[in-house]
């Protein structure tokens, strides 16, 4: 059976197209890009939420997009234990919606970081079950607002159930630093309790092609599909 | 009646903005000024024959629906 995705289009998301050939190219199946302001979502094993800048990121990043009328759809699908992966300013609407716990506010050192990072696997889980321990991807962030914020008390679960899917760490360039943007215990995507929702600030979908720099964004579809 | 509230990030999280504010103040010779923060300002009408359970109850729902992120941020009513 093929495997079967879409993306959610928002007014402000930027990284939608490349999501689509990402979904596509990788899965072989059937993509559909789903506008926000739709009341149906159809049966699919995916949904992205892109990156981007939705509703121009006022007055916080993915608050507005949090309350577009698909997102019950979204909602529901996750409900249904399938698939769903913010990425960016996905993960930002993804924790704005409650589905997935902390809040990522401004950058520690308060620049937009557009550069490659390294990212590792903390707890596995199906959207990087393809990963082995310790293995380092390469892939690039764009963001803002990427530092993620937790209480102890949420830390404290998140680690319990684990819940970290990825953290940041040092790269084979000696000037990068282990942890980006000041993220709590350099964390860089986690998972719902369930573990059928992830968001993470990195970008796969700008790792998999041969013209990119790197080809490690292609491990997380393969992982769902495996 | 005209309705301000003030949304700032909550004590114990960075604000790295209000960081950044406070050195260029400091640089500008204001060193006595510190522990800088920036939040901001949200300012809407409400009917003014509203009743003041109504009132508190609409900016209440208001904030936690959308306006304010309770992880991270917190609120005040001002006047």
């Amino acid at each position: 059976m093929s495997f079967k995705s879409a993306v959610i289009t928002f007014p402000g998301s930027n990284c939608d197209r490349d999501a689509l050939c990402y979904l596509k190219d990788l899965t072989k199946g059937e993509v559909h890009n789903i506008w926000h302001e739709e009341t149906s979502l159809p049966k699919v094993d995916l949904v992205i939420l892109p990156g981007g800048f939705s509703f121009g990121d006022y007055l916080r990043s993915g608050a507005m997009a949090s309350k577009s009328k698909i997102i019950d759809e979204v909602v529901k699908h996750a409900n249904d234990n399938r698939y769903l992966l913010g990425i960016c300013n996905g993960f930002q609407i993804l924790t704005e919606i409650g589905l997935l716990e902390g809040a990522l506010i401004r950058n520690k050192k308060l620049k937009f970081l557009g550069k490659n990072c390294f990212i590792k696997k903390k707890f596995k889980n199906n959207f990087n079950l393809s990963i082995k321990d310790n293995q380092i991807l390469q892939i690039p962030v764009a963001h803002n607002e990427g530092n993620f914020y937790c209480d102890t008390e949420t830390l404290n679960l998140l680690k319990n159930n684990e819940q970290i899917a990825f953290e940041y760490c040092k790269g084979e360039f000696s000037n990068t630093e282990e942890n980006i943007n000041g993220s709590i215990e350099a964390i860089a995507g986690i998972t719902n309790k369930k573990k059928n929702v992830l968001g993470m600030m990195p970008h796969p979908e700008r790792a998999y092609s041969d013209f990119h720099q790197s080809q490690d964004g292609r491990f997380i579809i393969e992982s769902l599909i495996s | 009646m005209r309705i301000k509230i003030l949304v700032r990030l909550k004590g114990q999280i960075l604000e790295p903005q209000g960081k950044v504010i406070e050195q260029s103040l400091n640089s500008l010779g204001f060193t006595e000024f510190s522990n800088i923060r920036q939040g901001k300002l949200i300012e809407l009408d409400l009917p003014d024959n509203i009743s003041k359970e109504e009132k508190e109850q609409k900016i209440d729902s208001a904030c936690k629906k959308l306006l304010v992120n309770d992880i991270i941020e917190e609120y005040e009513v001002l006047g």
